[in-house]
């Protein structure tokens, strides 16, 4: 751990602990999952907020960025669910809805009837209650290093959604885990979610944010993935938070041997957000593709820090990042693909393009390939530039007007990841989710 | 009133003059041929009336329909029914031929306060054109000018202008990279769009192209200016003596 030793400082980091403590002794679960809580509190206390000398979070200084923590969101009630219900960002997807509203499992706003064989869905809250092997599986899964954000969420673990799909079984609809926050005064909450993919089984998950335009809410979310052999898995993530919100998320994966994993993270709200994945491949001949969209306006920070483990051999990756950037937003993307001794033949491209749509943004673009196997496929590639004027100029000629052009130019540019989604419904959800915001742009 | 009227026209771009007094005058349903030697300026002309922001106009005017044309954006100019056929058409990756060709249609007619055109009749009139300059329908389904030839990019240059359906057409060097049959089946697609109210600019360096599409008036230009111009007579003597006699007339 390379967590430095201090005293809490900050007014953020002293609320955090206040409300640690706090919750501590209310928070359901028996003794395995207390002392993995208890951990974490302690770790974070010890840490505090990760600031800009901790490499992973040297573009998002959390310590600088959150002033306040507001306290833990009260359980939602009934008005709380009307509230939440008409901001799920991706209404006419066809999916199974499982939704949390302020991190918790909310059973009258998700579609739990009749599920398919082999698919088991079960609240967090149930789980530790119950104690049952769910609740042993979470915590799996950890990043590389210490991360501040994710000993946060453990140490507030309490609700969020199991999904297990059992060995071959193959889902015919998308799952879509709807996060939403409710509530007009600023609170905090917390989620964590695991999926557990087993082997030969299909699925596909989407997985997305939302919440009131004008409240400065902060969420933390934590989602670990655990893919089994020759699985085939899409995940497919929508932040569309309110402007004000700060949001945390980490994605923890694991993939096995010869499985198929898809992640394809789009990135549009909140005024700050951090999206942290971590991407194992455990088993020999995985494929993986990273295809994520961000697009940006106004003074909008996003970070997307994503690590990839090639353990074993024979793997396959892909990654490709596009990120339009207006007004005076900045958009970060850190990606670092790591291949380890064992991981011969390893065959990993990555890319990562921004798009300047102002002089005002900034873009932070750091592609980075870490080698320890000498028999392997290794690339990566960085572009920033503004919209090609000669090519803008041509879209003029024909009498179309600037805006238009560049809507085009731009649609063009982020629609590459989406247009990857093998998912039909879920593939035209994001791209119209993209035109919106083209459509809003001024 | 003459359609087009460029007079004394002087650019430049980083301080270095390109055009250097230029005069032309079309008339409606003329059909002018201008041409001159590499590098005399012939492409930064088009791209001037076309509205290419990348130029420093010194001295002169162009007016267009009686109208200052230098202080109209491009968007704008083509909506008033000016084209120009590129020498270099762009490859736009990710934009769909039909999005491009459709996104003009309608932005011209909008501009212009006509309706938007149905996708079926849309449709129905790019097939139509498509089929008259034997452009494969397969093609618009890719990326604009993505993947294109030489000579497939400059026929999808001439459907456009064949679906704007301008009132000025400027075509730059449409002919070269342009196979003995594709030059034959341009021209034709450039000779059905002659009316008594289009007008055209074509630049070219062969005389070959004015055999299909007969001038009313051609131009000599050299070194940004017009040095001499007559009748398609004056294409036939170019071909045979070349440009040195008319540079040494500047
Ligand atoms: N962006 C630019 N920067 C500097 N010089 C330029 C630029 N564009 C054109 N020029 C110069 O201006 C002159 C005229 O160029 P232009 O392309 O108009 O010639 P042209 O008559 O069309 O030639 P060609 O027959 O080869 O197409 C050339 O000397 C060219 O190098
Ligand atoms: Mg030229």
């Amino acid at each position: 751990m390379n967590a430095e030793i201090r005293p809490i400082r900050t007014p953020a980091e002293q609320a955090l602990a206040a409300s640690i403590e706090a919750a501590r002794n209310t928070l359901p679960g028996a003794a395995g999952v207390k002392k993995l809580r208890e951990a974490a509190a302690e770790a974070f206390i010890r840490s505090g907020l990760p600031h800009r000398r901790v490499e992973e979070w040297k573009y998002t200084d959390l310590r600088a960025l959150v002033r306040e923590a507001p306290p833990l969101a009260a359980p939602p009630d009934k008005n709380a669910f009307e509230q939440a219900k008409k901001l799920d960002p991706l209404p006419r997807l066809d999916a199974r809805r499982l939704t949390l509203v302020n991190g918790a499992f909310v059973p009258e706003l998700s579609d739990i009837a009749s599920l398919e064989k082999g698919l088991t869905i079960v609240p967090l809250s149930r789980a530790l209650a119950e104690n049952n092997r769910f609740a042993q599986k979470i915590g799996e899964l950890h990043p590389d290093t210490y991360d501040a954000a994710l000993s946060l969420n453990t140490a507030f673990l309490n609700d969020g959604v199991l999904i297990e799909i059992a060995d071959g079984a193959k889902l015919l609809r998308p799952i879509h885990i709807v996060n939403l926050h409710a509530g007009g005064t600023p609170s905090s909450t917390y989620a964590r979610s695991l999926v557990v993919a087993g082997k030969n089984s299909e699925a596909v998950i989407v997985e997305s944010f939302a919440g009131p335009e004008g409240v400065a809410y902060q969420r933390n979310s934590a989602i670990e993935l655990q893919v089994g052999d020759k699985a085939s898995f899409d995940f497919i993530r929508l932040q569309a938070e309110g402007a004000a919100a700060l949001h945390l998320s980490t994605l923890l994966a694991k993939i096995g041997n010869d499985a198929k994993f898809a992640l394809y993270p789009v990135t549009q709200g909140a005024a700050v957000s951090r999206f942290s994945v971590t991407l194992r491949f455990a088993g020999k001949g995985a494929d993986a593709r990273f295809a994520g969209a961000t697009l940006l306006r106004g003074r909008q920070h996003a970070d997307t820090t994503m690590m990839i483990h090639h353990m074993m051999p024979n793997g396959t990756s892909r990654e490709l990042m596009k990120s339009a950037l207006d007004n005076e937003s900045r958009g970060i993307f850190q990606g670092r693909i790591n291949v380890h001794p064992g991981a011969q033949k390893t065959d990993a491209r990555m890319a990562t393009h921004a798009l300047m749509l102002s002089d005002k943004a900034e873009s932070v673009n750091k592609p980075e390939l870490e080698i320890f196997a000498d028999d392997v496929q290794c690339g990566h590639g960085a572009t920033s530039g503004a919209i090609d004027e000669a090519l803008l100029f041509y879209f003029l000629a024909r009498g179309i007007p600037r805006k238009e052009a560049e809507a085009l130019l731009i649609h063009s540019f982020v629609a590459e990841p989406l247009e990857m989604i093998a998912h039909e419904g879920a593939r035209e959800a994001m791209l119209a989710r993209a035109e919106d915001w083209l459509k809003a742009r001024s | 009133m003459a359609l087009l009227e460029v007079k004394n026209l002087h650019a430049e771009i980083d301080g270095k003059k390109i055009l250097n007094g230029f005069d032309l005058t079309v008339e409606e349903g003329k059909v002018h041929a201008i041409m001159g030697p590499n590098g005399s300026g012939k492409s930064t002309l088009s791209y001037i009336l076309a509205g290419k922001s990348d130029y420093e106009i010194t001295e002169g005017s162009v007016t267009f329909q009686g109208q200052d044309l230098l202080s109209l954006p491009p968007d704008e100019r083509a909506a008033q029914g000016l084209f120009l056929a590129f020498q270099y058409p762009m490859e736009i990756p990710g934009v769909a031929t039909m999005t491009f060709l459709r996104t003009a249609m309608n932005s011209i007619r909008k501009k212009r306060g006509e309706e938007e055109l149905s996708t079926p009749d849309f449709m129905r009139l790019v097939r139509e054109k498509a089929a008259e300059l034997k452009i494969d329908p397969e093609m618009l389904k890719r990326a604009v000018n993505v993947g294109f030839s030489g000579g497939e990019k400059k026929r999808n240059e001439i459907l456009q202008m064949a679906l704007l359906a301008p009132k000025l057409c400027v075509l730059d060097e449409t002919d070269s990279g342009l196979d003995i049959d594709a030059l034959k089946v341009v021209a034709d697609g450039v000779n059905r769009l002659r009316s008594p109210k289009r007008s055209f600019v074509v630049i070219t360096h062969y005389q070959r192209l004015l055999n299909h599409i007969v001038p009313d008036v051609v131009h000599v230009m050299a070194k940004g200016k017009i040095m001499k111009t007559g009748g398609p007579e004056l294409a036939r003597e170019l071909e045979a003596k070349g440009y040195t006699a008319f540079e040494q007339a500047a």
